[in-house]
């Protein structure tokens, strides 16, 4: 039951970890690597608007998503639109505004037991017999809520079909009046912002540090790589592997075991099945 | 000629999600075959060529070349084994000087095997192979990047390629759209020469008049699924083909028979 | 009357010894000779001889920067084909920890540790990522940049090869000479190497697979396999980087698989000019000096780094290499413009 319930959670947080990350991917094609960068900026920033502006976390938390959301935004319109299309451009540049920030915020000092965010509900309850935190609850719904968010938004909303357009066939979309740079940098905001959201919900879990931005960073690329690029699906799929595995690992063989978890999924997926487990095999499928 | 069966294609489909792009399609080709393949638009004529070549997983059906099976192969084993293709969109590669496209191939596993071992002119194969296409080689237009070369240079460049590999079956997809008419008029006997010194061709084509002086058989899609196929004489008196491919009550162009 | 201005204008001209291609230059005389030879020749004699009249400091400078350079040429050759690698730590990181290990454990001459780890590394990195080669895109960027990170967590969490104390004690060149040497002159025969490699067919048939792999499948030519062929040639040149550098300081430690090794070739890469080992190997002997200057930054080193590469890939998208090289293959004349 404790593995159940255990695995559950830990498999939301890597879901949280690389929807972002996913959803940027999948309606741009731009491999946001400064996404880790904006997880840690999200903490950062809701850090310095409960302890500095002395807000309360009911008004912190949107204010905190929105302020990602916007770096996001001028993320695409400072630095990407210029190296739109060019994949190595792309992907340096976010990759090096990533580590740019990350080293920045290291440097001033980011680390250590001060920058600790209050969990958001104290009590905690006992689900068959197993006892879980109000974090980890809140964690639990925000994963299940923004997956069905999602949802809804991608299916019924005029900027989500816009999304899908985009992601299925950028010429098309253009020439229907869907504009790639507004809707490309919107994925990036959104991407930025839901980074932000896992953040506000994951971050009081634990310690609070620059260098969890790379630990986000690489789960959200394992779970992308081991899902499959562009498959929402997948994603959820292989978070619940990588998430169950790891849970399990940790508890029954030992915790340094956690660490081969992400590195065995990855190789074995690219060995068995390398398109991820429910990616399409774009490189055969295209059109010649 | 030999009466030698060099591909049999048996039962062949390809579905694109709902989309059957080819269905159950059967043909053979004996060695010197000459086969034109027509049908309007989304037929399936890319398609089928994707699936001989390796681009393309065939759903079901077998296609079998020189008595191997290569249903599924990946298309370089399947160009080392002789069979070569153009691409409707020509796929070249254009920040090279044009001549330097033609020593890819020829670094092929099949043309090393083939030349036995001659190395070091490679450069100079390709030009005179680039020169029989009207590249000549005394301008500067082998020379040039093939990015800056007109479109008709394109498309005789990609068949210099396929031709550079030394095919035993040269498959061309829709080679002479976008070509005037003095580059057909260039190319055409080119191939027909090829032809009849015993090279297999399969020739995807719209502009039917060319096709019908060259071809010996013609094979129709529509709809992923083949309606006729027999000489072009044959094939364009069906009433079934001028339904499907040209409407009814249309003027057929005819050439001479082949 | 308007008294009459006078107008010049710039004139641009390719030097006439440069013909059609960018390999054949007409050479007529010997100030042509010189011409052609200078570029290739000077830097390499600079380099060679700079060690014999700086010492100290400034030689690890050099040696740092020939590191660097060799992660850089590695990088090129991947990006040649199509592959970019956010990962050199990886290569470097892999090569060290083999001479590391054969030392401290095997104890086996250096003689022995660098040529295996070399050779060694670039197999089981060319193992270890043949499956991603079948991918195209993002993917290797996204597996190279995890890599070394995964394995610098497992080393730590598992305690081995020295855990987070790492390799120490090892065996140091017998002589500072020896050392030196070594690096520069790897450095400029990979250069060198690598140059040569690419004009030829064989580099020819990898520059195509970066320019459209399905045209090369069709003209037979198995591109996972000559994709794997780099990736062994490049990770044998960045193995070799780290083993030497295990030896040089006689200690391999997780530190070989962080971010720097990563970031500061990709950074040379970047600022010389993405497309040609020239650059790559330019961008590092301008960028390790600059870096050594920035130490005292601490750990600000890396946020500065990472601003370059972004200004570089921004404002400098054709490299201070290809400027510097038109540069001096054309020749300006100021006219009068009546
Ligand atoms: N990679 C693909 N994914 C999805 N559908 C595809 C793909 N390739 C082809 N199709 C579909 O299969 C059908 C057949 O296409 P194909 O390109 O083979 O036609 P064609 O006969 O070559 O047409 P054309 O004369 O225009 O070249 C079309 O409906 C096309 O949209
Ligand atoms: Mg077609």
């Amino acid at each position: 039951m404790w593995l159940i319930v255990y695995g559950i959670i830990s498999s939301v947080i890597l879901a949280l970890y690389a929807v972002g990350f996913s959803l940027t991917y999948g309606v741009s094609g731009l491999p946001n690597f400064a996404h880790g960068a904006l997880y840690i900026l999200g903490g950062y920033a809701i850090w310095n608007l409960m302890n500095v502006a002395g807000l309360s976390i009911i008004a912190a938390a949107p204010l905190t998503v929105i302020t990602c959301g916007l770096l996001g935004f001028g993320l695409y319109w400072g630095l990407l639109l210029r190296v739109r299309g060019i994949p190595l451009s792309e992907l340096v540049v976010t990759f090096a505004a990533g580590v740019a920030i990350l080293e920045l915020l290291t440097w001033s000092g980011f680390y250590g037991i001060r920058y600790s965010l209050p969990v958001f509900w104290e009590e905690s309850i006992e689900i068959f017999s197993v006892v879980i935190d109000g974090q980890r609850i809140l964690v639990l719904a925000t994963g299940v809520a923004l997956v069905i968010l999602l949802h809804l938004f991608v299916r019924h909303t005029r900027t989500g079909l816009a999304f899908r357009g985009l992601a299925q066939n950028e010429r098309t979309a253009l020439s229907v009046g869907i504009e790639a740079d507004w809707i490309g940098s919107l994925s990036v905001a959104m991407g930025s912002g839901l980074a932000a959201v896992a953040a506000v919900v994951v971050l009081p879990l634990g310690m609070m540090e620059a260098t969890i931005g790379y630990e986000v960073l690489i789960y959200a690329l394992a779970v992308a790589i081991v899902g499959g690029l562009e498959s929402t699906t997948g994603m959820v799929l292989a978070s619940f592997i990588i998430g169950f595995a790891q849970t399990a690992a940790a508890r029954y063989i030992g915790p340094k075991w956690m660490i081969i978890v992400p590195l065995a999924a990855i190789v074995l997926v690219l060995v068995v099945r390398p398109s991820g487990l429910l990616g399409k095999f774009k490189e055969l499928e295209e059109r010649v | 000629m030999s009466a030698e069966t060099l591909l049999k294609v048996e039962g062949l489909g390809k579905s694109f999600g709902g989309v059957m792009a080819v269905s159950n399609v059967d043909f053979e080709l004996k060695r010197g075959d000459f086969l034109g393949v027509i049908g309007p638009n989304g037929a399936g004529k890319t398609t089928l060529v994707n699936l001989i070549t390796g681009f393309v997983k065939p759903s079901r059906g077998k296609v079998i070349f020189n008595g191997k099976d290569i249903t599924g192969r990946k298309p370089y084993d399947i160009a080392n084994m002789g069979v070569a293709r153009t691409f409707q969109m020509v796929r070249l590669f254009h920040n090279m000087p044009a001549y330097k496209n033609l020593i890819i191939p020829l670094c092929s596993q099949r043309v090393r095997k083939l030349r036995g071992g001659k190395y070091g002119e490679r450069d100079d194969v390709a030009i005179d192979l680039l020169d029989d296409m009207g590249f000549e080689r005394t301008s500067n237009v082998p020379y040039k990047t093939a990015g800056s070369l007109p479109h008709g240079y394109l498309k005789r460049l990609d068949l210099a390629r396929a031709l550079a590999l030394r095919p035993d079956l040269l498959i061309l997809d829709e080679l002479f759209s976008g070509m005037s008419m003095a580059e057909v008029a260039g190319v055409l006997p080119i191939i027909e020469k090829l032809n009849t010194q015993g090279l297999t061709t399969i020739m995807i084509e719209h502009r039917l008049r060319e096709l019908f002086r060259v071809v010996d058989r013609v094979m129709v899609l529509n709809f992923g699924v083949k309606i006729a196929e027999g000489s072009p004489d044959q094939v364009m008196d069906s009433d079934e083909v001028k339904k499907a491919y040209l409407g009814v009550d249309v003027e057929i162009p005819r050439g001479k028979p082949a | 009357m308007q008294e009459a201005e006078v107008k010049v204008r710039k004139r641009r001209l390719e030097r006439a010894i440069k013909a059609r291609t960018d390999t054949v230059f007409v050479i007529a005389s010997p100030g042509d000779i010189l011409y052609v030879l200078a570029p290739r020749v000077v830097p390499m004699a600079i380099l060679l001889l700079l060690p014999l009249f700086v010492g100290g400091y400034h030689s690890k400078v050099i040696v740092h920067a020939c590191v660097v350079g060799l992660l850089a040429l590695s990088w090129e050759l991947l990006a040649s084909c199509g592959l970019f690698s956010l990962g050199q730590s990886l290569f470097f990181g892999v090569g060290a920890y083999m001479a590391g290990a054969m030392d401290k454990y095997l104890h086996l001459p250096i003689w022995v540790t660098i040529p295996v780890a070399t050779l060694g590394g670039g197999a089981l990195c060319a193992l270890l990522l043949a499956p991603v080669v079948r991918l195209r895109g993002v993917y290797f960027a996204m597996v190279t940049l995890m890599l070394p990170i995964l394995f610098k967590q497992i080393i730590e969490a598992w305690g081995i090869l020295g855990g987070t104390h790492g390799l120490s004690g090892l065996t140091a060149f017998p002589n500072e000479w020896l050392d030196k040497y070594l690096i520069i002159v790897a450095f400029i025969t990979v250069l060198f190497g690598l140059r040569s490699l690419i004009t030829s067919d064989y580099g020819l048939v990898l520059k195509a697979i970066a320019d459209d792999d399905r045209a090369v499948m069709s003209a037979g030519i198995n591109i996972y396999s000559r994709k794997v062929q780099a990736l062994f040639i490049a990770a044998s040149v960045a193995s070799f980087a780290g083993a030497f550098i295990t030896h040089h300081y006689q200690f391999a430690g997780f530190s070989v698989f962080a971010l720097d090794w990563a970031i500061l070739p990709l950074a040379a890469a970047a600022v010389g000019g993405t497309g040609s080992f020239a650059g790559a190997a330019l961008g590092s002997m301008i960028l390790v000096p600059l870096s050594e200057a920035l130490r005292a930054m601490g750990g600000l080193r890396m946020a500065i780094y990472c601003a370059i590469l972004v200004f570089a890939v921004l404002a400098l998208p054709e490299g201070i290499f290809r400027f510097l090289e038109r540069k001096y293959q054309e020749f300006e004349t100021v006219i009068e413009v009546k």
